[in-house]
């Protein structure tokens, strides 16, 4: 049988053999670096001038940038939400040329020429759209998360003429969830402002 | 998302130019933009065609041209469609939200990928996303898979309701090919199933655009409905969809148009049933046997059966719509 014991030999090829591993993630790191450069094409910072709330911006993005990101991280106008940042919930929407669009789904490269309108265009200085003031009427909303969206797609919804029911409001407001369930509020909310 | 360089081109001929394998045209984005963040799609680069390519919407005598750049909803609200073409607008009411329909193009909506969620899921197999990896869908959650026309490969299914109103009528797809050839292609024939070949949905050629889609004057103006059930009542994709169209003379149907999405890899035309309501009198029991007719050609996976009887109440119900005048 034989019996166990532990080398000289043995000990050094271990300790060789953990003294390269612990080299190895500064290796692996800077392996990857070079794949990274390799495989993947190198960033598009693109020169793009958007107009937002009919203000006229200058900003470097990156290509990826969707108009959403663009909106909260590069002009600081972070009225509109980021709920799912795909496309299912629409706590994004703004108006693009007067029409509701989900800026989360909408590359910003794709916005020059195109007039934005974000929940801060709405406004006429302190005097709030009258969207904006039947939502606090009405109680449209609890925690407030979709409301920017909400009140820009139910602006949409009545220039639209979609108003001509409740079951007309409820289909055509169906891409802006609301997980406070204020939906009750937000119908009468747009029943108030088509009213007028 | 992984980078890409962007670029607008003016016309179809630069976009044709500009394109190479690892670029995609973008157009809405609706779909594009979320595949390239759940690392689905990762072209190298995006060609913009939404001022490249014609959105304007043109009737004429034989029947209607569409841009492929027109908004999903322009063919909601476009008064030529709405008076011979009604189906249409019918269908795109019931698929995506509003402000989905205003930034989705026609061309992009034949385009559109499936919402299987494994094809969605990078980290599960699916062959339409990696070819030879298998189809996680089959004997996995398959309640929204396929019932018709599927293989072992893929289960998936074709979300579009637009595609399933213009394969009942018989549409037309436009396209130019990277020679700057323009081709007609048959809409029965632009999606396929899955064959062997799951990753392609469709026979548009490589690097080819789609320009334009046709629908033929029809007689299906008048008794028609789109009916699309869901797990709620609006925003979601079709557990099962049925378009139904009837064209009455003299109190019996000279021809019947029957299609359906959310069962099979393409929309799905159902001729046997269309074959079988020619030349009889509209009835409730007509319609029974015609659901009949359409419901004995599926065979439904072990986790969807559930939508053979769905199927067969929607194509009655749909057909008894056809019947309903419309307002």
């Amino acid at each position: 049988m034989n019996k166990q014991h532990y080398s000289r030999r043995f000990f050094l090829k271990s300790s060789a053999a953990f003294t390269a591993l612990a080299a190895l993630p500064a290796g692996v790191k800077a392996f990857y670096v070079d794949v990274e450069n390799v495989v993947l094409p190198p960033r598009q910072m693109l020169p793009l001038t958007v107009s937002v709330n009919r203000k006229k911006y200058e900003v470097q993005a990156d290509s990826r940038t969707t108009l959403l990101d663009l909106l909260r991280e590069n002009l600081g106008l972070t009225g509109s939400k980021k709920g799912c940042d795909h496309g299912q919930c629409g706590a994004c929407t703004v108006h693009i040329n007067g029409e509701r669009a989900l800026s989360c789904l909408t590359l910003a490269a794709m916005v020059p020429g195109q007039e934005v309108t974000t929940i801060e265009g709405l406004a006429d200085g302190d005097d709030l759209h009258p969207m904006q003031q039947a939502f606090i009427d009405c109680d449209g909303f609890q925690c407030g998360y979709c409301t920017p969206g909400q009140i820009m797609s139910a602006v949409a919804c009545v220039k639209e003429g979609r108003t001509g029911s409740v079951e007309e409001i409820k289909e055509f407001m169906s891409g802006n969830l609301c997980r406070c369930g204020a939906y009750n509020g937000i119908v009468q909310s747009i029943q108030k402002v088509a009213a007028r | 998302m992984r980078p890409f360089t962007f670029h607008k081109v003016n016309n179809a001929a630069e976009a044709l130019k500009d394109k190479k394998a690892e670029a995609q045209f973008i157009a809405g984005g609706t779909n594009l933009v979320d595949l390239m963040k759940k690392h689905v799609a990762l072209p190298d680069a995006l060609l913009d065609v939404s001022a490249a390519l014609p959105k304007d919407i043109v009737p004429g005598g034989k029947g209607i041209l569409i841009g492929a750049m027109a908004r999903n909803t322009d063919l909601t609200l476009n008064k030529d469609l709405l008076a011979r073409y009604p189906l249409v607008a019918r269908a795109v009411l019931a698929g995506a939200s509003p402000q989905i329909r205003n930034m989705a193009s026609v061309g992009g909506n034949l385009l559109q990928r499936t919402r299987c969620p494994y094809f969605y899921d990078v980290t599960a197999p699916c062959n339409k996303r990696q070819p030879g990896s298998g189809c996680g869908a089959l004997n996995g959650a398959e309640r929204m898979s396929a019932i018709v026309g599927y293989t072992e490969q893929c289960v998936a299914v074709h979300p579009s309701d637009l595609c399933v109103a213009l394969a009942a009528l018989d549409a037309e797809v436009k396209i130019m090919t990277p020679d700057k050839k323009e081709k007609i292609l048959p809409f029965r024939d632009f999606h396929k199933l899955p064959e062997a070949t799951p990753w392609k949905d469709n026979i548009l050629p490589e690097n080819a655009l789609i320009t334009q889609v046709f629908i033929p004057a029809n007689p299906f103006y008048q008794h028609f409905s789109y009916l699309k059930l869901r797990d709620r009542t609006s925003y979601a994709f079709a557990l099962v969809s049925v378009a139904a169209a009837l064209h009455l003379e003299k109190g019996k149907i000279k021809a019947a148009r029957l299609a359906s999405g959310g069962v099979a890899h393409k929309p799905w035309r159902w001729y046997e049933a269309e074959a079988f309501l020619k030349g009889k009198v509209p009835s409730e029991a007509v319609f029974a046997e015609a659901a009949e007719r359409v419901v004995k050609t599926v065979k439904p996976l072990a986790g969807n059966a559930y939508k053979v009887p769905m199927l067969k109440g929607a194509v009655e119900t749909a057909l008894q719509n056809c019947i309903t005048p419309h307002e």
